[in-house]
């Protein structure tokens, strides 16, 4: 059945795509639950080895600094905070301030991060990393709990990393009006992943953290 | 099903959802539920220095998911979505729910 | 017409996808689209280079096994052989293969809509998947060679090994995401873009298929990409959670591994058994029997498919109390899969049978596919599977799955849809000549494993006694009459392709949305989103329109003469 037609003179077609908010929403949520799944491969390794090796576990947790993990802890929240009113001041048409939370939950992010350089420097120092001078003397139990704090940590801040990009680029397209009180869907996406992040570091906060 | 019949939820969607619509945003329902999930970490931290034993990491896991219900139903608004995402939240959640105490089965048999 | 629709004739044909001018010129026109249908025929077009690199593999493997000890090669590379053989089967082929291919051409026809929900990540996956597929073939040639420790990369040996794991596994990493978008795309494209009157339980069964393949997708293939990752983080920094000498526990990488990798044999197999319950009703020319049932059932395994994993580890050290949970489950898991071959086989009872190619390949499934299924039940039960676990027994149980399985039902499907991609028929003599050969090659092939898997011939050993011989003689005797019959299929189609004859928009008598748009279809699918009022499989209307059209060519041609 080919069509010996002279494509040069039709019109170009593409096919149209209605915007569709609830669609573009569910497929957020769907890759969100793909989070939850990766992250949740990991707390099973957790769940187990703290299992296997509980007192170790004790042990090691006593060289991480709670107030630091509790400080942290607030600002992530604080930053869910400021990401739902930034959503809030968008849908009430007030731009203005929709930025300014959103500049606010991009900094708490960055505090977020600095804090968490500053905690793995202080370790690194001390010789507490995979395969470093500390952990050689350390038991199996503590060495699987660095083993796990070090790669669950590190992948939450990577997410963090992605999230503040991610955030970012949904600033960017506020302020050049893309976004607004009308079509505000993809900074509510933004949130959504936030929250997640937020979510899986209010488990590993007392997991890591509060075991005394 | 939820893009031709009349599932109504509190967002009651006109146009079966294709624009989104702010339905009664608020500014202060937002602040209180920081507030709560501030005072639920204080909690968790003042918790953990109490010796429990055993049940100390139930506890802290319970608060955790206290304050991540909050986060779920307030500040990502499924508490006044549409009835299928929260299904999917609950599928995601009985899944890996599932998987962690099918894999316990083994441990707890074998590391007695 | 099908569905309840009433078709309008038209008048000036709009051009078909392939001639609809595009944003993009020449090759672009294929790269850098976002019609569902052609990236559906990219998938198609690589799928069929890895398969055939895959299957190669295999024809060598099999020379290798007709002496013992060394025939070709070495024992090293016999290793990374069935390694490589492996990971581009089940991760380019097997996994991708029908929703991919196949749910991304037909999917959204069938549905009633113009594309699927998120076009622009439908082409990303694509990318991801050509380059996993790339970078698993480019372990073949650089530093220390291909993998050698099976596809499943346990650990600590995959810790340990000093061939190309982390290249490997991050391959298999990526191909994971775009397995991922596939199916969370799907799954949007499903609850969004029904048309007006296709409630859920008027969508075809082969839809069904695929929303419990997408939900498999979504949430187990994440676990394996955090396995995978930490298998690379393991040989990069030795962070110790698989490895004995820190504290590892090694068997928990099997349970994260096979977390997925079970629920993945069911990303094989669903989506093909949901095109068989499209077959079998078209070639019956009757409803399916059992339409609930079915859908249901897809659901039900996609389900229990997450609970029987540790079947896969029954001889690996796990407690006891868990080898019985376990095996249970295994049991009850095969219950589905059942319902749908006995729903098939009373869909054939009292049908208007038409054996046609695609059929014929059906047919030949539900005999290779139940030998399969069976077998795997006495890998299921404890006691048995203790004798036959990593013997070829369990090869031949999972060829019979996966290949008379999936890949019986991925050749059905490409002769079955082949008129609607191409608008042309391949010739129906070659292709039921070639299937009866692919099956004929694909027995001698594999039977005889289960047989001298069952005497006790260990799986993945390059060396054996010399009793087992014969058994391996036949087999690879097997293997060469199963490859041409392949490619006998292979050079019909693309004959099919290159030089079929013209065919109409439903040569087959199909009663669901793709056989009311013509063959090809034009690039938005319909002219019109069409109403549907009636369930899938509803032959009356058919039939009715049929003799309506019929009338109107009689009249045409008498008006002619």
């Amino acid at each position: 059945m080919s069509q010996n037609l002279d494509t040069t003179q039709q019109e170009i077609h593409e096919v149209h795509i209605h915007r569709d908010d609830f669609g573009s929403k569910m497929g957020m949520w769907l890759f969100l639950f793909t989070e939850v799944l990766l992250f949740g491969g990991m707390f099973i390794l957790y769940a187990s080895y703290r299992f296997i090796y509980p007192n170790e576990f004790v042990l090691a947790a006593s060289e991480l600094d709670m107030l630091m993990g509790a400080i942290n802890t607030v600002i992530l929240l604080t930053s869910s905070l400021t990401v739902v009113l930034g959503i809030v001041a968008l849908q009430k048409n007030n731009k203005k301030l929709c930025l300014f939370f959103m500049w606010v939950t991009v900094v708490c992010g960055l505090l977020f991060l600095v804090n968490k350089y500053f905690e793995w420097g202080a370790k690194f120092h001390h010789g507490i990393y995979p395969k470093g001078p500390a952990l050689q003397d350390m038991s199996e139990g503590e060495v699987m709990y660095f083993g796990l704090y070090y790669v669950m940590t590190g992948l939450h801040g990577l997410h963090i990393v992605v999230g503040l990009a991610f955030i970012g680029f949904v600033m960017w397209q506020i302020k050049k009006d893309v976004l607004t009180s009308t079509n505000f869907q993809r900074l509510e996406n933004a949130g959504l992943y936030w929250h997640l992040v937020d979510i899986i570091w209010i488990f590993l906060f007392p997991l890591f953290y509060l075991i005394h | 099903m939820d893009n031709h019949n009349s599932e109504h939820s509190e967002h009651s969607e006109h146009n079966d959802g294709h624009i989104a619509e702010a339905h009664h945003p608020s500014y202060g329902v937002n602040v209180l539920v920081w507030i709560g999930l501030l005072a639920l970490t204080s909690i968790t931290v003042s918790v953990s220095g109490i010796n429990l034993g055993s049940l100390a990491l139930t506890v802290a896991l319970i608060i955790a998911t206290v304050k991540t219900m909050f986060v779920i139903n307030f500040f990502m608004h499924l508490k006044f979505d549409n009835k299928v995402f929260k299904i999917f939240v609950g599928v995601c959640m009985l899944i890996f729910i599932v998987v962690l105490v099918l894999t316990f089965f083994d441990l707890t048999f074998r590391y007695e | 017409m099908a569905n309840g629709t009433i078709a309008v004739p038209k008048k000036a044909a709009e051009p078909d996808f392939y001639h609809v001018r595009t944003k993009h010129k020449g090759i672009f026109a294929w790269l850098l689209t976002t019609d569902h249908k052609r990236i559906g025929l990219m998938y198609l077009s690589a799928m069929t280079f890895f398969f055939l690199a895959a299957m190669t593999l295999g024809v060598l493997m099999r020379l290798e096994m007709l002496t013992p000890g060394e025939t070709i090669m070495t024992a090293q590379t016999y290793n990374s052989f069935f390694t490589l053989h492996g990971v581009i089967m089940i991760f380019l082929f097997i996994i991708p293969g029908v929703p991919a291919v196949f749910g991304n051409f037909i999917l959204p026809i069938q549905l009633g809509a113009k594309d699927v929900q998120f076009p622009k990540l439908n082409l990303m996956s694509w990318y991801l998947y050509m380059i996993g597929g790339i970078l698993a073939l480019f372990s073949l040639f650089i530093g220390t060679g291909i993998a050698d420790t099976g596809w499943t990369f346990y650990a600590p040996y995959s810790i340990r090994t000093t061939t190309n794991v982390s290249i490997s596994v991050f391959a298999a990493f990526i191909l994971g995401f775009s397995s991922i978008l596939t199916g969370l795309n799907f799954l949007t494209t499903i609850h969004r873009l029904r048309c007006p009157g296709m409630t859920w339980f008027r969508m075809p069964l082969f839809v069904w298929a695929i929303y419990a393949t997408s939900w498999i997708q979504v949430l187990a293939t994440p676990v394996i990409g955090i396995t995978l990752l930490l298998v690379i983080l393991e040989r990069a920094f030795g962070i110790g959670v698989f490895d004995p000498t820190l504290g590892g526990d090694p068997l928990l990488y099997q349970h994260l591994f096979w977390i997925y990798s079970h629920p993945a044999v069911y990303i094989m197999i669903l989506p093909a058994m949901g095109v068989v319950s499209e077959i079998i009703p078209t070639f019956s020319k009757k409803p399916i029997f059992g339409y609930v049932p079915i859908a249901i059932s897809s659901l039900a395994i996609a389900l229990v498919g997450y609970l029987v994993w540790g079947h896969h580890m029954f001889s690996s050290g796990i407690s006891d109390t868990s080898r019985v949970i376990f095996s249970l489950l295994t049991f009850i898991v095969a219950l589905p899969s059942g319902i749908k071959v006995f729903n098939w086989v009373a869909t054939l009872y009292k049908g208007s049978i038409e054996v046609t190619a695609p059929m014929l390949y059906t047919l030949l499934f539900i005999f290779i596919f139940s030998i399969g299924g069976l077998t795997g039940l006495t890998l299921g039960a404890l006691n048995t599977d203790l004798h036959l676990t990593d013997t070829y027994y369990v090869v031949a149980h999972f060829h019979y799955v996966m290949f008379g399985g999936m890949g019986l039902i991925f050749f059905a499907s490409i002769h079955y849809w082949f008129p609607k991609f191409y608008g042309k028929m391949y010739n129906e003599k070659v292709a039921k000549v070639a299937a009866y050969w692919i099956a004929i090659g694909f027995n001698t092939l594999y039977f005889p494993m289960f047989i001298m898997g069952y005497l006790g011939m260990p799986r993945r050993y390059y060396d054996y006694l010399p009793e087992y011989q014969i058994w391996h003689v036949i087999s690879t005797v097997g293997s060469w009459i199963l490859v041409s019959g392949i490619l006998i299929m292979v050079f019909n189609l693309v004959k099919g392709i290159r030089s079929g004859k013209p065919t109409t928009a439903n040569p087959w008598g199909g009663t669901t949305l793709e056989w009311t748009v013509p063959s090809p279809p034009p690039l938005e699918n319909f002219d019109e989103i069409p109403t549907v009022t009636t369930g899938p499989y509803d032959h009356t209307k058919l039939h009715e329109q049929l003799r309506k059209e019929y009338k109107v060519q009689q009249k045409t041609e008498e008006e002619r003469n």
